[in-house]
């Protein structure tokens, strides 16, 4: 177990050396810039005019949709990974077991492609 | 030994302080943010346990997927901060008596289950295992023993894909697309009409 968790030991004090450096700029910047703001400094400037209206306008809904495509297939990805680790132990059963798992993925990849969820215009 | 019970503290540290944050931070989009957060400490206590597999599908798919998917949620909604403070008071005593429900059934949980010895299990399982793969592990039973298990999870992705492509997939008439073809072959005689109109009349 300590072999184990002694290959992420890298990996924490990468963490903890990216804590470090972002804690260290923002405080340094914090104590050693200075900062005088004042209302025209801090209000939002577009352009020499003033805003219109809230930076926060509703999204297309496609976006939302391409988003929940890429998590499926995502997903789909993930199965993969010990599939193919462990392909040489699992057999034929486990092959073409992953098979029907794909071909009802498929099958939703032609609906989607048929239904042209995938163009953008 | 000591490192590994530090970090598993400043994992759990981090993790209930940006789930907590969650739910008080003012603006979603920072809730949002601390969700990810919260993940990420999930992944790395994930690792201490010993189930790295595990640990990297919770940052590839949590991380990056869902929380690319909850911004743009909270992006669409369109969300008035101050709309959302307002039913606060009214929903409290309902959440308050889930909260409670949750808590009781986690204190039955941890009071009449027996767990085992802890540092035994963890020594044994890891001596069983110590040459054989997280990933590998999970694969040899995955795809053969719970096989049923495999696809019904298959079949829930191709119902969510069916499912998100009908509930948000609009006509596709609506764009004023060109057809280049066409326009190149369009006749003059089929655009133009010559009339000739008397004085005084219209067409």
């Amino acid at each position: 177990m300590t072999i184990f968790l002694q290959e992420y030991l890298p990996i924490l004090i990468f963490i903890f050396i990216g804590l470090g450096i972002a804690i260290g700029m923002t405080l340094l910047s914090f104590i050693a810039g200075e900062s005088k703001p004042d209302s025209e400094k801090l209000s939002a400037y577009e352009c020499g005019f003033e805003a219109f209206d809230d930076a926060r306008g509703r999204f297309d809904v496609r976006f939302y949709l391409v988003a929940i495509l890429f998590i499926i297939f995502d997903l789909e990805v993930a199965f993969l990974f010990p599939w193919a680790i462990s392909l040489g132990s699992i057999g034929l059963f486990g092959f073409w077991s992953m098979m029907i798992f794909l071909l009802i993925l498929t099958i939703g990849f032609i609906y989607e492609w048929k239904k042209g969820a995938l163009e953008w215009e | 030994m000591i490192i590994y019970s530090l970090t598993f503290y400043l994992f759990s540290t981090v993790a209930i302080f940006s789930a907590l944050m969650v739910i008080s931070a003012k603006n979603p989009v920072h809730s949002v943010l601390f969700l990810i957060l919260s993940f990420v400490n999930a992944a790395g206590l994930f690792v201490l346990l010993g189930a790295e597999f595990l640990a990297m599908i919770l940052v590839v798919v949590y991380v990056g997927a869902v929380a690319v998917l909850f911004l743009f949620v909270v992006m669409m909604l369109d969300i008035n901060f101050v709309k959302l403070r307002e039913g606060f008071l009214q929903y409290l005593p309902f959440g308050l008596l889930l909260g409670i429900v949750l808590i009781i059934e986690l204190g039955i949980l941890f009071l009449t289950k027996n767990f085992p010895d802890t540092s035994s299990f963890k020594e044994d399982y890891f001596s069983n295992f110590s040459n054989v793969e997280n990933t590998k592990l999970i694969g040899s039973v995955l795809y053969t023993k719970y096989f049923f298990l495999f696809q019904v999870s298959g079949i829930i992705l191709l119902v969510a894909m069916i499912g998100s492509i009908t509930l948000t997939l609009r006509n596709k008439d609506r764009s004023k697309k060109q057809v280049i073809s066409e326009q190149n072959t369009i006749k003059a005689s089929k655009s133009i009409i010559k009339k000739q109109i008397n004085l005084g009349e219209g067409i």
